[in-house]
């Protein structure tokens, strides 16, 4: 017992259990969920900044659990794992504050909070995953906790949205399982080693590797909504505000844009993949998902469809990095995970303060909304100017390393213009929101207006978050090149794989 | 002329194909549980005749002792199917739940 | 320490006399035997972990003659789910049974079941297997008519026609074997057997009337009506520890008395019927209007699923990896009994609270009894092979296998179950999170809810995450064949 076999254990531990312990909780013991919350996300984060800190001076972890036969549950931490970890528990941290604020007086708040609480333990389970098998394993832990999440109001709507989202992830799951079975099966117990598991191994069938990849990456790409396997996620959208967030930016989406990336590098390893000529499809299939997510998201005038839409989009960069061989391109697409995921639960928090505070739903009722609610506003502001690329917010940092890796791999001819189509299409359907919101009039009546007392435009459970967030999102584009800074934590992972 | 055990050992599959036929093709309760009766009788008696070891010596006791057991088991069932059976007019009809 | 094995089969056996002769202190007296019948099958887990296999000539009398009862991992690890199961099963049928007559007469019954499976579990010649199975099926048919509608009284009467008939195919086969060989014990059998006509034809017979009490596909059609109807601490039971005990046996007659005689095409067949019997059930299970309808062909389905692992356990060869895919199959059954008998339990939780169990009218469940649905929702996870049940594990080694053997034809049979049970699992818990429109249904957590729900975490937690130790277990040796598998 050691905190080097002992440590993801228990970081997975300091959300389980108060997860569980809050299923038991009757639903009036307002302060005991609130404490055991707010108590699970503070010591994962201080558990996880022990593992950054560990991570970074060399330090290995490992939980191991025999589960069967050549069957091992691994817990580990490298330098990938560690940044999905740390942007998972931070933001964690954050939605569990903005959901408390937001689900202040509705009901079955007990089911809710146990369900969000194995959400997050599936997440981090899943970036953890020393081996294929645990990510596998925490892949349809995740499906099965985020399901309530998603059929929590318990309306027909949501029942049916629920639904859709099981049948997609269900079936996703199930080729990831053959997938990783298969395998299993030929190449053994398939841990991730940075350099890609696979590189050691000489004489498998290139046919069966081949058949193995796809399994596994359609499995992936219907959470990390590759077009065409994106279709639940504008569904999921019925889901409670946190959800959404927490469903885009962290949890859902982020788990299958980060399974394509262990999948290609720790798994298949670059070389390999060169080898077997596997990539180019995946690139193609992920800059088809960029332009259609973007055309389709100018059309929503439901401002969470447009976010959705928006989602299907942006994480695709994360796999157009991977798809395209070279450091540079691995850092665009890797640092987009944490900084896509910054952006964009910045705005679904604003969104859900619109709701909840005017009962704004659609784009267009947001006229003169930038007056009445400022702080929520500017920090919409500076999460959509960093998905269009503007610098400095982060996003642009991620497009621009794109770019670059595009030119060094000699691809910029198909890249370029799909990363610039990109970019005009994303300002197409945020900024005619900016310009609403800040130069238009205000109606003369909200849709559903609350009516609260205090200072702040909203309750501080509800404000500070996106505020915090779009604060981190200008912070970490302004200082990129600062220790600690995702960036130079990619970059670490860049060289790593590459064996640089 | 057959050996005895032979025509025993006959008759016994053929009572037993002859009730299995008639347990398949019967609808009536009754007439089932009597078809099942008859084929387990082929049975025994099958099982009666593995006993013999030539006229001269005794025959073997454990496909005795395994018949009479038989026995006790086909009449409790059939016990039990007929109490069932019995029960079976006298009980009103119900829609959905038991 | 071998008379260990007299206690699991006498203890219930004399409860269930003694509740007959005491009907008002039934509930008392059956708890205290169910109780005493687990510490029974606890001693033998521990003792049997300790020194591996045992065997007790009863009477003294050398097998052959005598009676002989054997306990390997497989018997041993069976036993153990029925008594944990049955304990839980019979603290919920306390509450169940409001009429204190059919409380009385449910528990001589289910004791009697519970000595009835335990001796066939234990036991280790052929003729016994018979009777034990026999009066398994007998006490299982009274205690499907314990509700007394006409419903159950016709699924009962169909019930024990089906079982008789398939009995006496079995019967006949055991009779042949007698004829072929001159002895019915197990393991002089396994030593007598040679791959010929008599061996085959035998086999056969044993077989089909083994598929029957099964209720492997098509020859399951009996099973639904009656697993249905029965009240629900009976169903628990049927559907999780009856049909398994005819398994048991297939599995006990093949691959420790026939091993020689087997070929891969007869293995192929019954795989095949498993797997039609996984769509069929599955696609059943789907279009069910009830709560325990559906249940019930989700049991047949998951039959089907251990038969499937037949074909691939005969292309394996001896030794390591068909030890891992013989675990696996032994995780299946184990966590399909646990979940299957949770399920039954959960349904009539909500049958006796909200009068019914029609999946379209659950709506409002959730909020009215969120243990239960949460039951459901455990149960459903084993039942579909999610992480981190049990059945995950070993759904995962029925596709390595299939591959490892390039029986490629069973990974879309497994995909296709699998998103069916999904579908049927989650298109209750879909309703359940429904709205109602009923109003101010009881919240209160009942205790009745409670074994439900300890089934349900038995299956989806501890044998997901403790399966490791089942192999071990298995590992220890067989009593049955002198170890040859």
């Amino acid at each position: 017992m050691s905190l080097s076999n002992t440590l993801p254990a228990l970081i997975l531990v300091s959300s389980l259990l108060p997860g569980l312990a809050i299923f038991l909780l009757r639903e009036d013991s307002h302060v005991l969920r609130t404490s055991l919350n707010m108590f699970g996300a503070i010591a994962k984060v201080i558990l996880v900044g022990v593992m950054v800190w560990g991570v970074f001076h060399a330090q290995s972890f490992e939980t191991r659990w025999t589960l069967a036969p050549g069957l091992d549950l691994v817990l580990s931490a490298d330098a990938l794992s560690v940044l999905f970890v740390a942007l998972s528990t931070g933001l964690w941290l954050l939605t569990t504050v903005y959901a408390i604020g937001y689900l202040e007086g509705t009901p079955h708040r007990s089911r809710f909070f146990g369900f969000f609480s194995l959400c997050v333990t599936a997440t981090v389970g899943l970036a953890m995953a020393g081996n294929l098998f645990t990510f596998v394993v925490f892949y349809e832990l995740l499906t099965l906790a985020t399901y309530p999440l998603v059929a929590h109001k318990g309306t027909p709507a949501a029942v049916r949205g629920a639904r859709i989202y099981l049948a997609y992830t269900l079936s996703g799951g199930l080729l990831l399982l053959i997938g990783a079975v298969w395998l299993r099966t030929i190449a053994g117990p398939v841990d991730f080693v940075e350099g890609g598991a696979l590189s050691d191994l000489s004489g498998l069938d290139p046919t069966a590797l081949r058949w193995i990849f796809a399994l596994l990456i359609i499995g992936l790409g219907v959470k990390a909504a590759l077009v065409p396997l994106h279709g639940w996620l504008p569904q999921a959208m019925v889901a409670p505000a946190p959800v959404s967030s927490l469903l885009h930016a962290v949890a859902v989406v982020k788990a299958g844009a980060f399974g394509i990336v262990r999948v290609v590098y720790d798994v298949y390893g670059v070389e390999l993949a060169g080898t077997l000529q596997l990539l180019p499809v995946l690139g193609a299939v992920a800059a088809i998902t960029i332009i259609y997510g973007s055309i389709k998201a100018l059309s929503q005038d439901h401002l969470k469809k447009r976010l959705a839409y928006s989602t299907v989009s942006q994480v695709s960069y994360i796999a157009l990095g991977t798809a395209i061989l070279g450091p540079l391109a691995t850092i665009g697409g890797v640092v987009h995970l944490v900084h896509q995921g910054i952006m964009k639960i910045t705005l679904f928090f604003a969104a859900g303060n619109y709701a909840e505070n005017l009962g704004i739903h659609k784009v267009s009722e947001m006229d003169g909304v930038g007056r009445r609610m400022p702080g929520t506003t500017l920090a919409f502001t500076i999460a959509a100017l960093g998905m269009i690329g503007i610098p400095p917010v982060a996003g642009f940092v991620s497009k621009w390393y794109l770019g670059l890796g595009a030119v060094e791999a000699g691809v910029a001819h198909w890249v370029l213009p799909v990363l610039i189509a990109s970019s005009l299409l994303n300002a197409a359907y945020f900024l005619p929101i900016l310009y609403r919101a800040w130069f238009k009039v205000a109606p003369t009546a909200w849709p559903a207006e609350q009516v609260r007392g205090g200072r702040l435009e909203m309750p501080g459970a509800l404000l500070w978050p996106p505020v915090v967030t779009a604060a981190l999102a200008l912070a970490i584009g302004l200082f990129a090149g600062a220790p600690y800074s995702p960036l130079e934590w990619t970059q670490l992972i860049a060289a790593r794989e590459y064996g640089l | 002329m057959l050996p005895e055990y032979i025509v025993f050992g006959l008759t016994g599959i053929g009572l037993f194909v002859i009730g299995l036929r008639a347990a398949l093709v019967q609808a009536a309760a009754l007439a089932r549980i009597l078809a099942i009766n008859v084929a387990g009788t082929g049975i025994f008696l099958v099982f009666v005749t593995l006993a013999y070891r030539g006229h001269d010596a005794a025959p073997d006791p454990v496909p005795h002792a395994l018949v009479l057991t038989g026995i006790v088991v086909a009449v409790s069932a059939t016990a039990l199917a007929l109490a069932l059976v019995r029960r079976l007019p006298a009980t009103p009809g119900e829609d959905g739940d038991d | 320490m071998t008379n260990l094995l007299v206690w699991p089969v006498l203890v219930p056996l004399l409860g269930g006399l003694a509740t007959l002769l005491a009907p008002r202190l039934a509930n008392p007296l059956g708890l205290a035997c169910s109780l005493a019948t687990l510490g029974a099958a606890a001693a033998l887990v521990v003792v049997f972990a300790d020194q591996g296999p045992m065997i007790l000539a009863l009477g003294g009398w050398a097998p052959g003659l005598g009676i002989a009862l054997r306990a390997d991992g497989l018997s041993v690890a069976l036993l153990a789910m029925s008594s944990l199961v049955g304990l839980a099963a019979g603290v919920y049928a306390t509450g169940y049974f409001a009429d204190p007559d059919v409380r009385g007469r449910f528990w001589s019954l289910w004791l009697l079941l519970s000595a009835a499976l335990h001796a066939l579990l234990l036991s280790g010649d052929l003729f016994n297997l018979y009777v034990t199975l026999e009066l398994l099926a007998l006490v299982a048919v009274a205690l499907t008519a314990l509700g007394g509608g006409r419903a159950a009284l016709e699924a009962a009467l169909r019930y024990l026609t089906i079982g008789l008939l398939g009995s006496l195919v079995f019967l006949l086969g055991v009779t042949l074997l007698y004829a072929g060989y001159g002895t019915l014990d197990l393991v002089g059998l396994a030593g007598a057997l040679r791959p010929e006509p008599v061996a085959w034809v035998a086999l056969s017979l044993l077989t089909v009337g083994l598929l029957i009490k099964s209720a492997l596909f098509p020859l399951h059609f009996w099973l639904p009506p009656a697993h249905a109807n029965a009240p629900a601490p009976v169903s628990a039971v049927l559907s999780a520890l009856v049909v398994k005990a005819a398994f048991y046996m297939v599995l006990r007659l093949w691959f420790d008395v026939f091993d020689p005689a087997l070929t891969q095409a007869a293995a192929n067949l019954l795989g095949v019927l498993g797997g039609a019997a996984v769509l069929w059930g599955s696609w059943r299970a789907l279009r069910a209007e009830r709560l325990k309808l559906l249940a019930a062909y989700s049991t047949v389905a998951q039959l089907g699923y251990l038969f499937m692992f037949l074909p691939l356990l005969l292309a394996l060869p001896p030794g390591p990896s068909r030890d891992v895919a013989f675990g696996a199959l032994v995780l299946l059954a184990l966590s399909h009994g646990f979940a299957k008998s949770a399920l039954f339990l959960g349904a009539g939780v909500i049958q006796q609270r909200a009068g019914h169990d029609r999946i379209a009218d659950l709506g409002g469940t959730a909020r009215a009894l969120p243990v239960t649905t949460f039951v459901l929702a455990l149960a459903g996870v084993a039942l579909i092979g999610l992480p981190p049940s049990g059945t995950f594990l070993a759904k995962w080694q029925l596709l390595a296998s299939a591959i490892e053997t390039g029986q490629w034809l069973w990974l879309p049979i497994v995909g296709i179950g699998t998103l069916l049970a999904g579908a049927y699992c989650f298109r209750v818990l879909g309703h359940a999170f429904g709205p109602s429109d009923r109003v101010g249904a009881a919240l209160a957590v009942g205790g009745e809810e409670i074994p439900a729900l300890l089934l349900a975490i038995t299956a989806t937690v501890v044998l997901g995450l403790g399966a490791a130790g089942l192999w071990e277990f298995l590992a220890l040796g067989t009593a049955f064949d002198g170890g040859s598998r």
